[in-house]
């Protein structure tokens, strides 16, 4: 029976309904997970013996650079990160290459090799979205959905100067809808507008050129807006001056910014799987690779980590979450949605980069990079991304990325997770790396080791619950989708210290379940799923959205596209699957 | 030391991709199984059995293996790639590629080669007794870094970038270069005998540049910082005055790129 599977004997960890390794089974029928099969049922169904092995929900990245425009422009510039890394085709799947920028299918298969089963595009700008649809409809094995730029959009720009609340929350549900897109990302607000003009902003307070909102204008107006309208995740904030010296005092600044407004996710038109602990967020703010926008100091000389200044905010605020954008060495592509970040990395490293500005709407820029043991800077960073996940005292309040591939690319996060599980892996690379890793970061003397429970949380079950997907993803409850990872590790047998083991575990699942079938086996991909793709639609008042389409289509004339060819259909989307939410507003 | 011969006898209307022909992937094989190792023609893999006739077999290492290719293969393609150890002789000339990325060993072409010889190569020695095409010893399309270590000797002349990238080891060229020569080098010597075109040393941010011959347009981003006699490099002479300059300070404005050019050939720098 298709989407029929019986796990038997488990270790399993489901965070969400506080299950910690505990040996049980799973039972999967017609693609959810139910309490038990019939004998009859059980006849038919594939059955696996998990004895002696780790159980845990498939993996969801909630931040991850894997289709659309920038990402292309990646693979064209990059040759060279090509020709080394390939797969050949098989009876099953499509040939492939790329290392830091995978091909659309070589990322869907590699993902799923780990374990994971839902990533979500972490920028898609307004005017590339039908091209993002079609590399994540290309994307196999994986369930996908995108964030929509709009930190820097030239609507919401002016209703937010001009107070108008109501016309800028019906933009953004028709822009959702319009471009099938699931949340809103905010990068670099205020100044990504200004790099039209070779210029950034500095500080919240800074009006930018022509339209005079602030960063913490933007912020606060982005952050009343996802409530009002009740997306399932909070605004997905990539702060102001990443990648500068210093720059951890504006994100904490920033993040202080929606202090006071309270989470209102509205209840979408889905079926809830069973969980113990609350599965919807109560946070206003998810912050996105936290290490790049926590760096220390005030210049490159003096430069350290400044995590623990926004940890402790952290720790002690209900209203954010964040993930940490970790460096696990080696080759990456920087690619981002704030082009005067890639600018200012050119300047430094001297690369070949790719800057673009997205009429009206966004901005974004690709820079090849090499973050090395033996560069000072670098290992404080490959520190910083550690410590931003093992200060957070609660696991619930973070998630673990690399922001693929930015920070490196998502094919390392075994051996991410074995430096949070191992503190004598983080040791034995402490010894290999430059002595300001030591000197100018807490990394060194923190000696937390994450227990599977928490690598459980922070790679699934707090993805899923922060984005609000916790309906069906990131846990093994009554009613969630089949999807399912198996490793190879022991729980009650498992040496940290072995820390090479868990790299192994990780990187190929002994089984990857998706929907109840059995995908990937132990590196290799067995069957192609099928796969879905999230998108919010959400409904307001006509009224007001009849006067807001008025002014769009009234400034289209400025636009190279016509507005008719500014929406994505649905049919560029791989089954799409629409959130339904109604705002009222 | 025991030795493989390759007579070709095929048929090469289409290039073949031949990465297996190393010392390391015939070390410990017999004749047989050397020709039952697949290569790649067009979109299909044959037995290098259909290509050329295999006698002799592979040493118990890599170390203890010498492949002598017997005749032409000019449409053989990545000949010696990635090689550790051990060592090809080519009777003939050879396809591109040749000896990219290798390790160590030696490869020694009794011919000319076409382009990419030693690309990104990281050891041992590379000797082409006749002329090389394009890219010898230079970066990938795209990479950042061409050579690391190792040697590659062109007794005749070599073709437009020379180098390219090039971050470690050392080329030495017998005869006369095209453009580009030791473009974005950062790293090892580049030491040629006879003349160059154009472009020498642009956006060279390392290494050293030695031109015996003539410079037919000189790069504009370089400084002359002093003159130089009789110029060693550990075992490689450059006999004569050489001036000396530190450049690229046009585009990288480092300056810690060396270029040595012949005094008494370029007398009106």
């Amino acid at each position: 029976m298709a989407g029929t599977i019986a796990i038997k004997n488990g270790h399993v960890f489901d965070p969400l309904n506080e299950i910690k390794g505990d040996r049980m089974d799973i039972y999967i029928r017609n693609g959810k997970v139910v309490t038990e099969l019939s004998a009859a049922e059980l006849k038919d169904a594939k059955e696996i013996d998990a004895s002696g092995k780790t159980v845990m929900p498939g993996g969801v990245d909630s931040h991850s650079h894997v289709a659309g425009a920038k990402v292309n422009v990646g693979r064209m510039m990059r040759p060279e990160d090509h020709y080394k890394f390939y797969q050949k085709k098989t009876p099953l799947t499509h040939s492939g290459c790329g290392y830091s920028v995978p091909s659309v299918y070589l990322g869907g298969y590699e993902y799923s090799k780990m374990g994971y089963t839902t990533v979500f595009e972490a920028a898609v700008p307004p005017m590339e979205a039908r091209h993002t649809h079609e590399e994540m409809r290309s994307t196999p094995m994986i369930d996908m959905g995108g964030y929509l730029v709009l930190g820097n959009n030239w609507f919401l720009m002016r209703y937010l100067k001009e107070g108008d609340i109501e016309k800028a929350a019906a933009y953004i549900a028709w822009m959702m809808r319009t471009h099938k897109t699931y949340g809103i990302k905010c990068v670099n607000p205020a100044g990504v507008e200004n790099w039209g003009w070779g210029e950034n902003v500095n500080s919240l307070d800074q009006a930018n050129i022509h339209f005079e909102v602030t960063p913490e204008d933007i912020i606060k107006g982005l952050a009343e807006l996802n409530e009002m309208l009740g997306f399932s995740m909070p605004v997905h904030l990539h702060a102001n001056n990443l990648g500068h010296p210093g720059c951890w005092e504006i994100t904490r600044d920033s993040l202080k910014i929606p202090k006071s407004v309270k989470a209102k996710p509205k209840d979408p038109n889905v079926e809830w799987a069973e969980t113990k602990v609350n599965p919807k967020r109560h946070e206003s703010v998810y912050l996105t690779h936290c290490q790049f926008n926590a760096f220390g100091g005030t210049s490159w000389r003096d430069f350290e980590s400044g995590v623990k200044g926004i940890t402790d905010y952290v720790n002690s605020h209900e209203h954010v979450v964040m993930d940490s954008g970790c460096v696990p060495f080696g080759d990456a592509t920087v690619m981002t949605g704030d082009g005067p970040a890639i600018h200012d990395l050119y300047v430094l490293t001297g690369s070949k980069w790719s800057n673009t500005d997205v009429e009206c709407e966004c901005g974004s820029g690709v820079l090849p990079f090499t973050y090395l043991k033996s560069n000072p800077v670098h290992s404080v960073q490959w520190a910083m991304g550690l410590e931003v996940l093992l200060y957070v005292k609660d696991a619930w309040k973070s998630i673990m990325t690399t922001d693929s591939p930015n920070g490196g690319p998502f094919i390392k996060y075994p051996q991410v997770i074995a430096w949070l599980m191992s503190n004598k892996a983080r040791q034995d690379t402490l010894n290999e790396c430059h002595k300001w890793a030591s000197d100018r970061a807490g990394l060194a003397s923190e000696t937390r080791e994450m227990t599977l429970n928490e690598i459980a949380i922070v790679t699934r079950a707090n993805a899923a619950r922060t984005i609000g997907l916790s309906h069906s993803k990131g846990t093994l409850g009554i009613g969630a989708d089949g999807d399912v990872a198996i490793y190879d590790i022991n729980p009650a047998k498992l040496e940290v210290s072995d820390y090479e083991s868990i790299i192994r575990a990780f990187e190929n699942a002994a089984y990857t379940v998706k929907g109840g079938e059995v995908v990937c086996q132990k590196g290799e991909i067995v069957a192609i799923p099928e796969k879905k793709t999230y998108y919010t639609d959400i409904t307001v008042n006509a009224e007001e959205e009849k006067k807001m389409i008025d002014d769009v289509k009234n400034w289209f004339k400025y636009y190279t596209i016509g507005f008719s060819n500014y929406p994505t259909p649905e049919k560029y989307l791989a089954n799409p699957t629409p959130i339904k939410i109604d705002a009222e507003v | 030391m025991a030795e493989v011969i390759l007579k070709p006898t095929g048929n090469f209307d289409l290039t073949v991709e031949a990465e297996v022909v190393t010392p390391d992937n015939f070390a410990g094989k017999s004749a047989q199984d050397i020709g039952k190792l697949l290569v790649w023609q067009g979109p299909k893999q044959f037995p290098i059995s259909d290509f050329f006739e295999v006698r002799g077999n592979g040493g118990s290492s890599a170390q203890d293996t010498t492949i002598v290719i017997d005749g032409d293969v000019i449409r053989v393609k990545r000949i010696g790639e990635g090689m550790t150890a051990g060592k090809i002789q080519v009777k003939g000339s050879t396809g591109m590629h040749t000896g990219a990325a290798m390790i160590g060993g030696e490869i020694l072409v009794e011919g000319n080669t076409d382009s990419w010889p030693g690309m990104e190569m990281k050891g041992g020695l590379l000797h082409i007794t006749g002329n090389a095409l394009d890219h010898v010893g230079s970066a990938y399309r795209g990479s950042w870094h061409g050579m690391t270590g190792g040697r590659i000797v062109i007794d005749g002349n070599a073709g437009n970038q020379v180098g390219g990238g090039m971050s470690g080891g050392e080329i030495i060229v017998g005869g006369n270069v095209d453009n580009f020569c030791g473009t974005r080098m950062n790293g090892g010597l580049i030491a040629v005998k006879g003349n160059a075109i154009r472009t020498v040393g642009a956006e060279m941010t390392g290494g050293t540049l030695v031109i015996g011959g003539t410079i037919d347009k000189f790069t504009p981003g370089f400084m002359q910082t002093a003159v130089e006699s009789d110029l060693k490099f550990n075992d490689i002479e450059c006999p004569g005055e050489y001036k000396k300059f530190a450049g690229d300070y046009a585009i990288p404005q480092k300056g810690k790129g060396v270029l040595y050019v012949s005094a008494q050939n370029n007398e009106d720098l």
